[in-house]
């Protein structure tokens, strides 16, 4: 691949940067706030198809500012976050939400890290009880003895 | 001519490299010492060749030499000089010269510092340091040469790409690359060990100076990455989730971890395994990183140069160095000497618990990235993995470990007294509980989260000053009896109060500005006002001008408070015309409590201009915070026994170096 | 048994280095998304014309033969690149071409076809895109694999090119045609 590819896929991928600038336009933002707050809750877990790793709500791509408005023509005629969620999910799959559904295909990815918890949890306890059973109880080292010696004496001191 | 002194330079740091990896390493198998003392001026000549390379082609950037095929691409002769330097290695291949010179750097440093090292141990250190160096200037050599030549030269530069050329993210780069790389001195001193057959005290304290330092540069260089998206990429976030922010940050994690788990070893001789397993998993993680961000695997707003060949490369090598730490690793570490017992609610059980944690936190994040990667590569079904999903994850995990944090320094090595630290731990929770009142009251409609959030800082404020208060006699004995014993503590003690101090003050921040964030967009004509946060901000004029390399529209916004003049601020938007590329450059009037931030959009006289502005309460303590940790890390690496090797004289009896008294 | 746990961890690197090569060895784009929609209906949509020699495109003029739907617009560079292509396919008749004009001026719509060529034999315009939203559409240049009953059956992203035709799409066309006939 020609480092001129290179330099331009690079560049192709970092102009987006600029677009992703904040994206919220006065004219899209409803008049009632309570649905307009519903609207940028979910447009922070659409995720912007056009973009890196960003959602619609940050984005200014026109894609981003699309979807931005389905949202907020749904909202107003009343359906719900999951229903405006399914829609998205029918046509673009479960990549739109950058909250990942809780399904069978996602369980290492929600369980994983408590059940990494547990099993180094169990490692631990189990390599402790180990230890104790292979090595008796030490007694104290001549450092450590020699420590509590100059404690004791002081203490006495005062 | 430069240019091509630069290559030879390379081929020479390589040839250098080489021979610093075998003849050390077999001297030391035969207690050779001369060959054993060939490592110290083979790495002091690498470092030295490389920085000639580097040295090389900075001059051809700062000379605006064109006919270097990697100058052309990446620069202009309009640019300003600063950032005519901070293109070398705005790059792929100039950031990877960078690399070697820091791997280079941290093998000079051991070379020419550690004077203490058993020369054995150091051989076989520098030895695996220069292997690492021959991998990657091999990979420059053979795949990514910036010193390539470009005939006929054009006459003149692609230009960087704007929003490099910006101070905070000139020099992110080398600080995140000090660190990171950095981490590959306490992957050499693990694999050494493992080579030795043996993990002491001794080691510990060898191999402490690099990696805390390496850490300090790593918090140093994800504070300023976070800082810099903060205010120039005009929408107020500091931190995204993205693959290449967690590329770096999950290294800190485990960074933490082995930093923590060094300090067990070095006192009582124990966790060596999960040491050296650590040490070996930070490299790993930072490898790991390098191979993200330059092979394409992962969609990021980061990534360096989509090249599957080059990924492949540094995929080879990431298996060739941890693959074999790890079989190192597994034939080596069972047979270690079991080091010292303890009691599970002990010191040690602490900071056991502080490494599950740690280790659990960087598990999450590293499963939340790649997962999308082995999801694709299993089943071709494609899933998103956000920040809604790490701030679901991650977080949970913190809370144990703020938690703990307080309580582990109160614990007493080997056998520790709960109910004993817990009892003492009673400012803690006084002053966990105040904050928490206190943040109720002034938010008292709203969720708690913050409430515990501000909670959490609180105790783990409360338990370190506690804890310092308590090692120093505060309040107990005669103030001036504290002071001197506070006077003798050593600086590693002033280092971590420090360092968890930090964290609280950036908790307060995080939780701060998540919650309680508040934004205003509108249309705004010249003259607007409107009000955000009890100031009130308006839009004076907008100007065209002219800038060194870019074109700009600047507005003037001035901000008031019950009428009176508090300041004005500059947002701009500019256009680069050799990139053809607009950005905004964010203007922000801080407090110190908090940042009034605001971003100009488009717009035109006629219909006005988009006009976004943010009040982020108490977000400069998250730089505050984060600062503060770097603080506490530089205050306890100029600790005296660091640079000795030594621990501090008893008054007594001498004791040697590996811990044992001098006349045994 | 102890042995074992130490070899854990070079165990899970070796699986995750594995999925680290799987990618780069297949040489997939990861901003590539599969479509949601295949086997689905196409929905349902009823487009303006864009040139008055040509109908608009509604769904029941996409449904009883296996056809292609191409979404470009005149903005577009990658559109421009596969456009020769679409030229050959169209005067090729192994499959009908549809256009959907997708977020673009009607004037310079016109004139890139009159510049380019028309290989469509039906243009249909997505002012607002809407429709391209529907499709499952993210970005332009897109085209879909319809059957004769109107479901979506493949879908490319970005330029079309011959390549891509025989290895990805024409196998589909001839899987489709035996179901039909057989």
């Amino acid at each position: 691949m020609a480092k001129n590819q290179l330099f331009m896929l690079t560049l192709a991928i970092i102009v987006s940067f600029p677009l992703n600038a904040p994206a919220v336009e006065p004219s899209e933002i409803l008049q009632n706030p309570q649905l307009e707050a519903r609207a940028r809750n979910l447009s922070q877990n659409i995720r912007c198809l056009v973009c890196q790793n960003q959602s619609i709500d940050d984005s200014n791509a026109s894609l981003a500012k699309d979807l931005r408005k389905i949202v907020r023509e749904q909202l107003v005629s009343g359906a719900s976050d999951n229903e405006i969620y399914d829609f998205l999910i029918a046509r673009y799959g479960d990549f739109v939400l950058l909250r990942p559904p809780v399904k069978a295909t996602t369980y290492i990815l929600w369980y994983g890290p408590l059940f990494i918890f547990f099993a180094g949890l169990l490692l631990s306890v189990l390599f402790l009880i180990r230890r104790k059973r292979i090595m008796p109880e030490e007694p104290l080292s001549l450092e450590e003895k020699e420590e509590l010696s100059s404690l004791i004496s002081r203490e006495k001191e005062g | 001519m430069i240019a091509e002194l630069g290559h030879y330079a390379l081929v020479l740091a390589l040839l250098i490299a080489l021979v610093q990896t075998t003849v050390p390493l077999y001297g030391a198998a035969k207690n050779d010492f001369s060959l054993m003392g060939v490592a110290q001026p083979a790495a002091t000549a690498q470092f030295i060749a490389i920085a000639i390379a580097f040295g090389a082609l900075t001059h051809a950037y700062v000379t605006s030499d064109f006919s270097v095929i990697n100058v052309a691409e990446n620069s202009h002769s309009l640019k300003p000089l600063l950032y005519k330097i901070s293109g070398v290695w705005g790059n792929h291949e100039g950031s990877m010269i960078l690399w070697v010179l820091i791997l280079a750097l941290f093998g000079f440093a051991v070379a020419q510092f550690g004077i203490h090292l058993p020369p054995t141990l150091k051989a076989r250190v520098l030895s695996v340091q220069a292997s690492i160096g021959v991998a990657f200037l091999g990979f420059i050599l053979l795949t990514s040469n910036p010193f390539l030549r470009l005939d006929p030269p054009p006459v003149d530069g692609r230009d960087l790409n704007p929003l490099l050329q910006d101070p905070g993210l000139a020099f992110h780069p080398p600080m995140l690359y000090l660190g990171y790389v950095g981490f590959s001195m306490a992957f050499s001193f693990a694999v050494a060990a493992l080579i030795e057959g043996r993990v002491d005290p001794a080691w510990a304290r060898w191999v402490r100076p690099w990696t805390l330092a390496a850490w300090i540069a790593l918090t140093a260089g994800i504070t300023l990455g976070s800082w810099w998206a903060y205010y120039e990429l005009g929408w107020g976030g500091w931190w995204y989730w993205d693959p290449v922010e967690n590329a770096s940050f999950m290294p800190w994690l485990s960074g933490t971890a082995l930093l923590h788990s060094a300090v067990v070893v070095e006192k009582r001789d124990a966790l060596k395994s999960w040491t050296i397993l650590l040490a070996i998993l930070t490299f790993a993680l930072s490898l790991m990183g390098t191979f993200l961000v330059r092979s394409g695997v992962l969609t990021s707003v980061h990534a360096f140069a989509v090249d599957p060949e080059r990924g492949l490369y540094i995929l080879a090598i990431l298996v060739l160095f941890v693959g074999g730490a790890l079989i190192m690793f597994a034939l080596r570490a069972p047979s270690m000497k079991l080091g010292g017992l303890f009691q599970p609610i002990s010191r040690e059980g602490g900071l056991v618990m502080n490494n599950l944690l740690l280790s659990v936190a960087t598990a999450t994040v590293f499963i939340g990235t790649l997962y999308p990667l082995f999801l694709d590569a299993t089943t071709g079904q494609k899933v998103s993995v956000g920040p809604p999903f790490f701030n679901a994850t991650f977080v949970p995990v913190m809370i144990p470990l703020v938690l703990l944090m307080a309580i582990g320094p109160m614990l007493a090595w080997k056998r520790g007294d709960l109910s004993a630290a817990m009892s003492r731990l009673w400012f803690a929770v006084a002053l966990s509980f105040g904050i928490g009142i206190f943040v109720f009251w002034l938010h008292s409609n709203e969720p708690l989260t913050p409430v515990i959030g501000f909670a959490l800082a609180g105790w783990l404020a409360g338990g370190t000053l506690k804890e310092f208060a308590d090692r120093i006699g505060l309040f107990r004995d005669q103030l001036s009896k504290s002071l001197s014993k506070a006077r003798r503590l050593p600086r590693s003690a002033y280092g971590m109060t420090l360092a968890h101090l930090g964290l609280s003050i950036f908790i307060c921040g995080a939780v701060a500005d998540s919650a309680w964030r508040t934004e205003v967009v509108l249309n705004a004509k010249e003259r607007d006002k409107t009000s955000i946060a009890g100031f009130e901000a308006q839009l004076e004029n907008v100007e065209r001008l002219e800038g060194p390399n870019y074109h700009l529209e600047r507005a003037t916004v001035v901000i008031r408070k019950n009428g009176k003049y508090v300041t004005s601020v500059f947002p701009e938007r500019r256009f680069y015309p050799v990139q053809q590329m607009p950005t905004t450059e964010a203007a922000i009037y801080t407090t110190l409590l908090a940042d009034v931030y605001v971003s100009l959009g488009e717009g035109s006289k006629a219909q006005g201009w988009t006009l976004r502005l943010w009040y982020n309460p108490l977000i400069p303590w998250i730089w505050a915070g984060c600062l503060i940790m770097v603080l506490g890390g530089l205050v306890s690496l100029s600790d005296r026994r660091l640079r000795i090797g030594t621990p501090l004289k008893r008054a007594h009896k001498k004791v040697q170096a590996n811990g044992l008294p001098e006349n045994a | 048994m102890r042995r074992l746990i130490y070899l854990g961890p070079l165990v899970f690197f070796i699986i995750t280095a594995a999925y680290f090569a799987l990618p780069i060895i297949k040489g997939k784009d990861p901003r590539i998304l599969p479509s949601a929609m295949i086997e689905k209906n196409i929905p349902d949509l009823n487009l303006p014309p864009l040139l008055e020699t040509k109908p608009g495109i509604d769904k029941q003029a996409l449904i009883g033969e296996i056809q292609l739907v191409n979404f470009f617009s005149s903005w577009c560079g990658p559109c421009r690149t596969e456009h020769d292509f679409l030229m050959r396919i169209g005067k090729s008749n192994i499959v009908p071409i549809y256009g959907i004009n997708y977020k673009d001026k009607q004037k310079a719509a016109k004139k890139w076809l009159l510049d380019l060529g028309d290989p469509y034999e039906r243009i249909g315009r997505d002012v607002d895109g809407r429709t391209a939203i529907d499709w499952g559409v993210y970005g332009v240049p897109e085209t879909y694999l319809i059957d004769k009953q109107g479901r979506i059956q493949y879908r490319h992203v970005g330029p079309l090119s011959e390549s891509i035709f025989k290895e990805k799409i024409s196998p589909v066309i001839k899987v489709l045609r035996k179901q039909t006939n057989g």
